[in-house]
């Protein structure tokens, strides 16, 4: 017992390096981002007008305070491209989360039943392609959903379709795209719950004479619910600010709010009212970040 | 006579397999066409290396690689310093002052939107005016991948026997003896395992990147997005596949190289 308070200062030091670096290049660029949020948007290098200026002295600083404004929040209200573009992130990530959670179940229910020494091939076999660049995957569907495409010419060969479909720049891409990304994200918290299930449960509720469905519904499904969680907050809180996806695979009439931030960002380079949007999407995310936090937390606390 | 319930049903294995097809299906699609002559991408013109030559060929897109690759083996070593460091103060230093702040800092990065990640960074180095390139690249990544080598060592350590720690101590040594003697070789499969995740993930980022360099230092992945915007090229193709194999040789040497360091024989597991 006590050798174990002994390990635990030296091992406290060791989080002054991560600390600094964290605090450093994590916490103090979010003081920038509120900072320049509410700042005027200038047509200058760097395009704001600064708020502080730390050399100048005290009175500089008091009137720096009365210089700030909420203007960049205000647009963000009242323009109806931002508020449809969180609207639209929002309803994009609860479709593909449900997508997801539809078909990375069955799969990562038949990975859990699988005999011992197979499930853990099964696990590598649905990690590999999540090693592969995230870019790369989207090329490859570029490269099957486009016009004389691989899905156009099987479909046209089998006569399903007479002229070549329209995939590419449609919202059909972007959820072929967004479910094909994220599907390991489901899976594996998925798997992690149903694999750790006693079996003898199952076997209880049907020797008892259940059908099958009903074991799935009352007695499997229940049980794996901090499994589900795990995976829809994993795959629901990036997608909510995915930007590449939705660019290369879906049309450019309705953006998502990733994309609205890059543009502002990148292309109007009004950067005040990019950072506006980003805080506004942080607190729209702070819920599920907070649950996912706390599910991790547990998740890593529980093994010790 | 016990009713055995099969465990493994047809609608399992059917689930499993389309899974598993739907997953690998467009990778091999892509390789394969990488090694098509035909410039229709969709055409089948016969076998050729033709698309590799014209990469090789590339000035461009080969120093785009030249600098994906130096700012992963950068970042991935860093982010594993600081992340091993990181795990070992979470689960071993009990309470410490700031312990929650810290630990929010270090989960948040993993699910948070890569635009807002990216926008804050840059618009720090703006006010540090510093100038954009190779480092900014490389701590941005190293602020992202950091989180990711913390989570898989702090998994490992938690599954650790601790009395093999305080047998060490008891035995003599001192907190950091009995860490390297003990807990570092334990906890090594983890600590490879977080450098690779690391290195692919650098290799992997494009919304970060694109924030955080400057002109004329723009990594493979930015390379490779201003391609695909201007429409498909069989040259992309090629690149993706020496891309797929280069991360199949880090994978496979480095799970052979943790199950070499493992004295109990465990492979570290691939995430």
């Amino acid at each position: 017992m006590s050798s174990r308070r002994i390990f635990a200062r030296p091992a406290r030091f060791a989080a002054i390096a991560p600390y600094v670096w964290m605090a450093l290049f994590f916490l103090v660029p979010f003081a920038f981002v509120l900072k320049i949020s509410l700042s005027q948007t200038a047509i200058a290098q760097p395009p704001y007008e600064p708020v502080f200026d730390l050399t100048a002295g005290w009175e500089a600083l008091k009137a720096a305070f009365a210089a700030l404004s909420i203007d960049n929040f205000k647009l963000l209200g009242s323009d109806d491209i931002y508020v449809f573009a969180y609207v639209r992130s929002l309803t994009v990530a609860v479709t593909a989360t449900a997508l997801l959670l539809l078909i990375g179940y069955p799969i990562a229910y038949g990975m859990a039943r699988l005999p011992k020494r197979w499930q853990a091939v099964a696990m590598v076999l649905v990690i590999v392609p999540f090693w592969t660049s995230f870019l790369i995957r989207i090329y490859a569907w570029i490269n099957i959903l486009q016009h004389d495409g691989l899905l156009n010419q099987i479909l046209l060969a089998l006569h399903l379709v007479s002229q070549p479909v329209v995939w590419l720049s449609t919202d059909t891409a972007m959820y072929i795209g967004i479910v094909y990304s994220y599907l390991p994200f489901m899976i594996l918290p998925l798997y992690a719950t149903l694999a750790k299930m006693e079996p003898a449960l199952e076997e209880a509720a049907s020797d008892l004479g259940a059908p099958p469905w009903q074991v799935f519904w009352l007695v499997t499904f229940p049980l794996s619910l901090p499994g589900v969680g795990a995976g829809v907050l994993l795959c629901f809180i990036p997608i909510v600010g995915e930007f590449v996806i939705p660019d290369l695979l879906a049309g450019s009439n309705s953006l998502m709010i990733g994309q609205t931030l890059w543009l502002e960002f990148f292309t109007n380079k009004d950067w005040p009212v990019a950072s506006a949007a980003a805080i506004v999407l942080l607190v729209v995310l702070l819920v599920p970040l907070l649950l996912y936090e706390r599910l991790q937390k547990r998740q890593l606390e529980q093994g010790r | 006579m016990m009713r055995k319930v099969s465990r493994l049903s047809r609608f399992n294995i059917a689930s499993l397999a389309l899974g598993l097809a739907f997953l690998y299906l467009p990778i091999l699609i892509l390789v394969l066409y990488s090694f098509n002559t035909s410039r229709l991408v969709t055409v089948w013109g016969g076998w050729s290396l033709r698309w590799y030559r014209e990469f090789f060929n590339d000035r461009a897109m080969i120093e785009a690689v030249w600098m994906s690759l130096r700012v992963a083996v950068a970042s991935a070593t860093i982010a594993t310093l600081l992340g091993t460091l990181a795990a070992v103060a979470l689960s071993r230093g009990e309470r410490f002052r700031g312990r929650t702040l810290f630990s929010g800092m270090l989960y948040a990065p993993l699910v948070m939107p890569e635009v807002i990640t990216g926008l804050s960074l840059l618009l720090l180095f703006v006010a540090l005016n510093a100038e954009r390139g190779f480092w900014t690249v490389t701590i941005a990544h190293t602020t992202l991948t950091m989180c990711f080598v913390a989570v898989v060592v702090q998994s490992r350590l938690g599954s650790l026997d601790r009395s093999l720690e305080e047998a060490a101590m008891d035995l003599g040594c001192n907190p950091v003896r009995a860490f390297v003697a003990v807990t570092l070789p334990l906890i090594a499969p983890a600590i490879v395992a977080g450098w690779m995740l690391a290195f692919t993930l650098s290799l992997d980022d494009l919304v970060i990147a694109s924030f955080t360099t400057g002109p004329g230092s723009a990594t493979l992945p930015i390379r490779i997005y201003s391609e695909v915007r201007l429409g498909v090229k069989p040259e992309i193709n090629a690149i993706c596949t020496l891309v797929i194999a280069l991360i199949a040789v880090v994978i496979v040497i480095a799970s052979l190289a943790s199950k070499l360091s493992s004295s109990q024989g465990e492979s570290a597991a691939p995430l």
